[in-house]
């Protein structure tokens, strides 16, 4: 604050406080009137007393006044003179962060060295990544991890991405980027179906013979780049295993015919920012353990 | 002088009235409105595109204020769920501020990049989609609305007028950034660009 705002609030509180003490003295000074004298007024028969103020009532004002005094010496009001107790909003909030962190940072250090398999058997940990994930990761995960349409399903042992403890923690501390491209300008209405066949046949469903037949020669020309030849996939592009009748945006023929026409995109933002190492750290302990007891 | 001088004159009471009521804003409130900590922009603060600007103005309309507030408290409880609390001067540009002061949701002052696009597509279309224990209501009719591109230049040049330094190019693009675009489109542009200047800063 300049000077200038420095001193405008420092006379106001100042008048205030004077002028409250001062309108206080003078109206105590009012020479008491007569005990059960009137203003004078009547209205529909009801007069009004013209006692004075009563004197634990006036007291208690006072008192407001060497309360206030007493505040603007410890706490910051009177513009820049920040109190002889030096509190502010941020030094607050520092000194919990740094409570929090003498509480926690131990844990923390204890369990950041620590890789990642073995953390997931130690239940401590497990719990403490928990916690983070069911605060940060529930949106998309469910609290249960156990996924929603378009957001994978934590607990099985199928992964996007891979599932290995380093590249789970990739995963959450960078994020991914998944794109199907779109095929339906490519491919013909029964071409489409034909391949929604075969990648039915490929998960062991009941499907037309004849056009999964068909299907495999399409897929082996348009998506075996991506989900492989045999179809298992390929977790550095994220592109899913089709043959584990596992269907992340819905196992219906319309929903697959709906994927292979329009494509599909799946996003993890990055969450490095948002939880640093250690938490992810953990988090990634608690996933690795959903599926690996 | 007794009492009655006061309160029989009632120009003499109210000039008093107005003496003591303002001395609490002229100490309080005045002196911020000189303060670079709450007039200027912090480092990096962009002013919303055209089409997150008319997502805001659908995120007023929808009453999201009413669930979620945009301004995270300076407590320990708050910053390591949310993100650095919010200043000032992430606020400068907003007009009116939309920190709101009731939380049934969560607050949104860092939501941006938090989710992505698909995910808030999903969510507003049908929360329960994504969050099963979710009560927030659906707004299904925001992705068949399309945005009125007409008025954004207007609402631009309003912004622009109250402090908010948009050049002549963004107002003369304004209607063709949002052309086609859908309210969905708009909303979801508006929720990834809020709180993004103090985003890295924990």
């Amino acid at each position: 604050m300049t000077e200038f705002w420095n001193w405008w609030v420092i006379i106001i509180v100042a008048i205030n406080i004077l002028g409250c003490w001062g309108l206080l003295y003078w109206t105590r000074r009012i020479k008491e009137s007569e005990e059960g004298e009137t203003t004078g007024h009547v209205y529909d028969g009801i007069e009004e007393y013209n006692n004075p103020l009563p004197r634990w009532w006036l007291n208690m004002f006072y008192i407001t006044l060497v309360f206030s005094i007493g505040y603007l010496v410890l706490y910051p009001g009177l513009g820049n003179f920040k109190g002889t107790l030096e509190w502010s909003m941020e030094g607050q909030h520092n000194n919990e962060v740094e409570s929090a962190k003498r509480l926690y940072q131990p844990l923390f250090d204890k369990y950041a060295d620590v890789p990642i398999a073995e953390l997931a058997k130690i239940k401590q940990a497990t719990e403490m990544g928990k916690r983070i994930f069911v605060n940060t990761c529930f949106g998309c995960h469910g609290s249960d991890a156990r996924g929603n349409p378009g957001y994978p399903n934590l607990t099985d042992k199928d992964w996007l991405w891979g599932g290995s403890p380093e590249q789970l923690k990739h995963s959450i501390v960078n994020g991914r980027i998944g794109a199907m491209p779109p095929f339906g300008a490519n491919l013909t209405a029964s071409q489409v179906d034909e391949l929604v066949n075969y990648v039915g046949q490929l998960s062991g469903n009941k499907v037309d013979e004849a056009k999964a037949a068909a299907g495999k020669a399409t897929f082996d020309v348009q998506c075996f780049v991506c989900h492989g030849t045999d179809g298992k996939g390929n977790t550095s592009v994220g592109a899913p295993n089709l043959t584990d009748n596992i269907w992340l945006h819905g196992a219906s023929k319309t929903a697959i015919a709906d994927t292979i026409r329009n494509g599909r995109t799946g996003e993890m933002p990055p969450h490095k920012d948002i939880l640093g190492d250690a938490k992810s750290h953990l988090v990634a302990a608690y996933v690795y353990s959903l599926s690996n007891q | 002088m007794q009492h009655e001088a006061i309160e029989k004159n009632i120009g003499l009471m109210g000039i008093l009235i107005i003496i003591v009521i303002s001395f609490g804003g002229l100490a309080e409130i005045v002196p911020l409105f000189f303060l670079k900590d709450t007039t200027e922009p912090v480092a990096g603060l962009k002013p919303y595109t055209a089409l997150q600007l008319e997502g805001r103005d659908i995120y007023i309309r929808e009453g999201c204020t009413t669930c979620h507030s945009q301004m995270i408290r300076p407590f320990r409880a708050e910053t390591e769920r949310y993100g650095h609390y919010s200043v000032a001067g992430e606020h400068v540009w907003e007009h009116p501020f939309l920190w709101g002061s009731k939380r049934t949701g969560p607050d949104l002052a860092r939501v941006g990049g938090r989710y992505s696009d698909e995910w808030h597509r999903v969510h507003l279309i049908n929360p329960r989609d994504v969050v099963p224990e979710s009560n927030m209501p659906a707004f299904p009719w925001l992705e068949h609305k399309l945005i009125d591109s007409e008025l954004t230049p207007e609402k631009l040049k309003a912004f622009k007028f109250l402090g908010v330094p948009y050049t002549d190019e963004d107002i003369a693009g304004a209607s063709a950034a949002v052309e086609g675009k859908t309210e969905l489109d708009a909303v979801v542009a508006y929720l990834q660009a809020l709180g993004l200047a103090l985003k890295d800063k924990r």
